[in-house]
C-alpha cells in the first residue's frame, strides 16, 4: 500500500460543496493523508521544515484545490516557491521527491467544452498545466493527468456532487493500492475522463 | 415570630426534600412543589395552616416572573410578535371561554357559565414558563408561540378582573369592596379615573425609559450590592402597588417595566438580582397550591372531579392543535404548544375567589371547578414528561446535517470585560458579524461606552448568576479580557466549574497570569500587549529601511514562536533557574531563526528566492 498526501488548498472551504465532498470521500481512509494548507497556514507562514517531511513521509502527492485563474490559489504558489528548495527537490542532490507521483485535483469554473482552441478559454487543460508539468518534471517526479470537476459556476446538483466524490475516492484508493495503468492514465487529458481505462481492477 | 419562622423552615425544608427529588426522576421542580405542599398540607402531615394567606403573598412571584420576562423582551420583539400574541392569544381565549361555556349552559346559567368559561380559558403561566425555562425551550419557537398565549391571557385577565362582577345574579356574600391602600380611585368620576390610569401607564413607562438609567448608575456606583437589589426589588413593587392602586394588574405593570427595562445596561443585573426571589416566591406559590388541594371533596366526588380535568385539559388541548393548524405553526412545534398550555391557570383561583365575593358563581360550583384546575395542574409536568417519552419514540425526519464551520448564525458569546483589551475584541468580533453579550463592570465606563453604540450590560462577570442571565448556559464561548489578572482567574475557575461547556479564549496581563490561566487549562491565552508591541517593532523595522513584506514576515516568524516558547517555558515555570536558562536558551535560538530569514544567502526561505530558483 502506497502512501497519499492530500494537499487541500482552499481558501473559503465552507462555501464550496463539491471540494468538501470530495475532501470527505476520501479523508480517514488508511494511508491518506490530508493536510489543510489555508487552515494550518492562515497568515502564509508555512513550515517549510514540516511540510518537506511530510513530502519526504508519503509516495503520492495530490494537490485538491480550485482552478483558480487558469491555475491554483495563492498558497500553493507560496508552497512551491519555498518548500521546492534547490538541494532537496531539485538540483543535482535535490533528489527528495525523486519516482514520486503527482496529481492534482481541482474544480473549474467553466464547462468542459470552454477548454479547447476555439472555446472561450482558448487553451486545453493540459496546456494550462504547463508551468506544473515542468515544475514537477524538474523535481524529478512523475506527472499524472489532473482529476478534474468542470462546471461548477452554475452549482452542481447533489448527485453530481457525490458522483464526482464517489470517482474521486476510487482514483485515491487505486493509486494507493496500485491499481492504476500508469501508462494509459498518462495519455489521458484527465484521469478521471475515462477511467475504467485507467483503473486496472474495479476497487 | 416564631411561628412564622416555623412555618417558613417548613415550607423551605419541604422544598428541600422534594423538588431534588422531582428534578432528579427527571419531573422537573414544579411537580416537586406541589408534591411537597400535599405532604405538608392538611392532608398530609398538616404541618402548616393559614395557607391561603401564604398563597395570596407568593402569588407575587407571578408578578416577578412577568418582570423578568418583560426585561428578555425589547420593544422591537414585542411588537413582532404582535401576530401571533393577538392572533394565536386572542383565539385561544375566546374560542376556549366560547365552548366551556357552551358546555357550561347545560348546568348553569349563561351568566355563570360565562364566568367559569373565561376563567377556564386561562393557563398557568408561573408553572408552564417556569417549566419552559428549566427545559431550555424559551427561545424555540414552540416556546414562543406558548409564551404569546400566556401573555396574551396575562393581559385578558385585566378586563376580566373588571368584567365579571358584572356578571353577579346571587345576592352579594361578604365584602366585594376593595380598598385601595392609599385613596379609592373609584370614589372619582370616570375620566378622573380613566386619566389616572393612562397617567400611571405613562409614569412606568418614563421612569423606566429615562429616570432609572440615572438612577441604577448612581446606585451602581455606590457598589454596596444589597442597595442594588433594594432598589431592583423597589422597582418592581412600586409598579405593582402603583398598578393596584389604579385598578390595573400588577403583573401587567411589572411586565411592562420590565420592557422598558430590556434595553437598558441593568438588564442581566437585574435579571440576576430578581430571580432568586422569584424563584423562592413562586416555589412557595407552587407549594400552598400543592397545600391547598381539597382532597376530601376530591375523594367525595372523585369521578366528577377527574372527569372534569381531563375533560378541561382534552378541550384546552383540541382547541389548541386546531389553532396550530389554522395559524400555520410549524408542525414539529404543534404537539408541545398544543400540551403546554392545556391546563387550568393560578389565575383561576384568584378569579373564582372574585366571582365568589361579588356573587357572580355559588360556592358549591367552584370548589369542584377549583379543585379540578389543581389537578390539571398538577398533572401539567407530567404531560411534559409523557410528551419527551413520545418525542424521543418519534423517528427523525431529517437525516444528519454535515455541520456547518461558519457563518452560522446565533453564535453565543459572552464577553466579559470591555476595557483596553475588551473593546477591540468586541468591535473586531462585531465586524465579522458576531454580536457578544458584553459585560463589564464599571457603570461609568458601560454609560459611555453605550452612548457609543456598544450594547454593554452592567455587571460583575464573576458572580455566577450574572453569567447564568447574560446566557452561559446556551453560549459557545468565553472571552475573558476584564483586564485584572484575580477577577480573569476567578471568573474562569467559575465557567469550568459551572458551565463546562464553554470554550474559553483568554487575554492574560502578564506572562504569569498566562501560565495560571494554562494551569486551569485553558490554552487559547494571549498577552493582551503583545500584539500591539509586535506592531510597533514591525513599523521600527520599516522606519530603519527594513523591506515591509520581509518586516512583517519577521514579525509573523517572532509570533509563532514565541508562542511554541511560551508553551515549553509553562513546563518549566516553578523551576527559577532552568526557566531562566532556558528564556536565554530560547531566545538565543529565536534569534538565530531570525537571521536565518534576514541573511541574504544563507536563509531557508531565501533559498526559494534567490539565483538557483528555477527561472529567477
Amino acid at each position: 500500500m502506497k502512501k497519499v498526501l492530500i494537499q487541500f488548498a482552499h481558501p473559503a472551504r465552507s462555501k464550496s460543496s463539491i471540494n468538501n465532498a470530495m475532501r470527505r470521500a476520501v479523508e480517514g481512509l488508511d494511508n491518506v493523508t490530508v493536510n489543510d494548507l489555508y487552515a494550518m497556514y492562515p497568515e502564509f507562514l508555512i513550515d517549510i521544515e514540516r511540510e518537506q517531511a511530510l513530502c519526504e513521509q508519503h509516495d503520492i502527492i495530490v494537490f485538491q484545490h480550485p482552478f483558480y485563474w487558469y491555475s491554483t490559489p495563492a498558497i500553493m504558489k507560496e508552497w512551491q516557491d519555498l518548500v521546492l528548495q534547490h538541494g532537496w527537490a531539485f538540483g543535482s542532490k535535490g533528489n527528495a521527491l525523486r519516482d514520486k507521483l503527482y496529481l492534482q485535483a481541482f474544480t473549474a469554473g467553466g464547462d468542459a467544452d470552454t477548454f479547447q482552441e476555439h472555446g472561450k478559454n482558448f487553451f486545453t487543460i493540459r496546456e494550462f498545466m504547463a508551468p506544473l508539468i515542468a515544475t514537477v518534471s524538474l523535481c524529478k517526479m512523475q506527472w499524472l493527468p489532473p482529476f478534474v470537476v468542470t462546471g461548477v459556476h452554475r452549482g452542481l446538483p447533489q448527485d453530481k456532487v457525490q458522483y464526482y466524490a464517489e470517482q474521486y475516492r476510487k482514483v485515491i484508493l487505486a493509486l494507493r493500492d496500485k491499481h492504476v495503468d500508469l501508462n494509459a492514465a498518462s495519455q489521458a487529458e484527465s484521469i478521471n475522463a475515462n477511467i475504467d481505462s485507467v483503473l486496472l481492477e474495479v476497487v | 415570630m416564631d411561628g412564622f419562622l416555623l412555618q417558613l423552615f417548613i415550607f423551605l425544608a419541604a422544598a428541600g426534600v422534594a423538588v431534588p427529588i422531582a428534578k432528579k426522576l427527571g419531573l422537573g421542580s414544579v411537580l416537586g412543589y406541589l408534591v411537597a405542599g400535599v405532604a405538608i398540607g392538611p392532608f398530609g402531615l398538616s404541618l402548616v395552616n393559614n395557607i391561603e394567606s401564604i398563597m395570596h403573598f407568593t402569588e407575587f412571584g407571578v408578578v416577578m416572573m412577568l418582570f423578568l420576562v418583560g426585561l428578555e423582551l425589547r420593544p422591537s420583539l414585542l411588537w413582532k410578535m404582535r401576530v401571533p400574541i393577538l392572533g394565536v392569544g386572542g383565539t385561544q381565549v375566546v374560542l376556549t371561554t366560547a365552548i366551556i361555556c357552551l358546555v357550561g349552559l347545560y348546568f348553569l346559567p349563561w351568566q355563570q357559565a360565562l364566568a367559569v368559561g373565561l376563567t377556564l380559558s386561562l393557563s398557568s403561566t408561573a408553572i408552564v414558563l417556569q417549566t419552559l425555562k428549566e427545559r431550555g425551550q424559551m427561545d424555540t419557537s414552540a416556546g414562543r408561540s406558548i409564551f404569546s398565549v400566556l401573555l396574551f391571557q396575562d393581559l385578558a385577565v385585566i378586563p376580566m378582573l373588571a368584567g365579571i362582577p358584572l356578571l353577579a345574579t346571587l345576592s352579594m356574600s361578604g365584602d366585594a369592596h376593595t380598598s385601595a391602600a392609599l385613596f379609592d380611585i373609584n370614589s372619582l368620576p370616570a375620566y378622573q379615573q380613566a386619566l389616572i390610569t393612562v397617567a400611571a401607564i405613562g409614569l412606568v413607562l418614563v421612569v423606566g425609559k429615562y429616570a432609572s438609567g440615572p438612577m441604577f448608575r448612581s446606585i451602581a456606583a455606590a457598589k454596596v450590592r444589597e442597595v442594588f437589589v433594594a432598589s431592583a426589588l423597589g422597582l418592581v413593587i412600586g409598579t405593582s402597588v402603583l398598578m393596584l392602586l389604579v385598578g390595573l394588574s400588577p403583573a401587567l405593570g411589572a411586565f411592562l417595566a420590565g420592557v422598558t427595562l430590556s434595553d437598558s445596561e441593568f438588564r442581566h443585573q437585574l435579571e440576576s438580582d430578581i430571580d432568586p426571589i422569584k424563584g423562592l416566591l413562586l416555589g412557595i406559590f407552587f407549594i400552598s397550591s400543592g397545600a391547598l388541594l381539597n382532597f376530601a371533596l376530591i375523594g367525595e366526588k372523585f369521578a366528577v372531579i377527574v372527569s372534569m380535568a381531563l375533560g378541561l385539559m382534552t378541550v384546552k388541548w383540541l382547541i389548541l392543535v386546531l389553532i396550530g393548524r389554522v395559524f400555520k405553526i410549524h408542525k414539529d412545534d404543534r404537539p408541545l404548544f398544543a400540551v403546554s398550555i392545556a391546563q387550568g391557570g393560578e389565575f383561576a383561583f384568584v378569579l373564582f375567589q372574585m366571582a365568589r365575593s361579588n356573587g357572580v358563581l355559588p360556592a358549591d360550583v367552584i370548589e369542584p371547578i377549583l379543585s379540578a384546575v389543581a389537578i390539571s395542574m398538577f398533572l401539567t409536568p407530567i404531560v411534559f414528561v409523557l410528551y419527551d417519552k413520545w418525542e424521543s419514540k418519534k423517528p427523525t425526519e431529517s437525516p444528519e446535517q454535515e455541520p456547518d464551520f461558519v457563518d452560522k448564525k446565533g453564535h453565543r458569546v459572552i464577553l466579559a470585560g470591555f476595557g483596553r483589551s475588551g473593546t477591540d475584541v468586541g468591535r473586531f468580533l462585531q465586524s465579522a458579524g458576531i454580536t457578544p453579550v458584553i459585560l463589564d463592570h464599571d457603570a461609568h465606563n458601560v454609560s459611555i461606552l453605550r452612548k457609543f453604540g456598544f450594547e454593554v450590560y452592567f455587571g460583575d462577570a464573576t458572580r455566577l448568576d450574572l453569567l447564568e442571565s447574560a446566557g452561559a448556559h446556551d453560549a459557545e464561548l468565553l472571552i475573558v479580557t476584564t483586564g485584572d489578572p484575580e477577577s480573569s482567574l476567578h471568573l474562569i475557575e467559575i465557567a469550568h466549574k459551572h458551565f463546562p461547556h464553554l470554550k474559553i479564549v483568554a487575554s492574560a496581563q502578564n506572562r504569569r497570569t498566562m501560565y495560571e490561566m494554562m494551569d486551569l487549562g485553558v490554552t487559547n491565552v494571549f498577552r493582551e500587549t503583545f500584539g500591539g508591541a509586535l506592531e510597533v517593532g514591525k513599523a521600527a523595522l520599516k522606519e530603519l529601511g527594513m523591506e515591509p513584506y520581509r518586516a512583517h514576515r519577521l514579525a509573523l516568524i517572532f509570533q509563532k514562536k514565541d508562542r511554541e516558547i511560551a508553551f515549553e517555558m509553562y513546563k518549566l515555570r516553578g523551576e527559577e533557574n532552568s526557566y531562566i536558562s532556558s528564556f536565554h536558551e530560547h531566545h538565543a535560538n529565536l534569534e538565530k531563526i531570525m537571521e536565518l530569514d534576514i541573511a541574504d544567502d544563507r536563509g531557508e526561505i531565501d533559498k526559494a528566492w534567490t539565483s538557483k530558483s528555477p527561472e529567477s
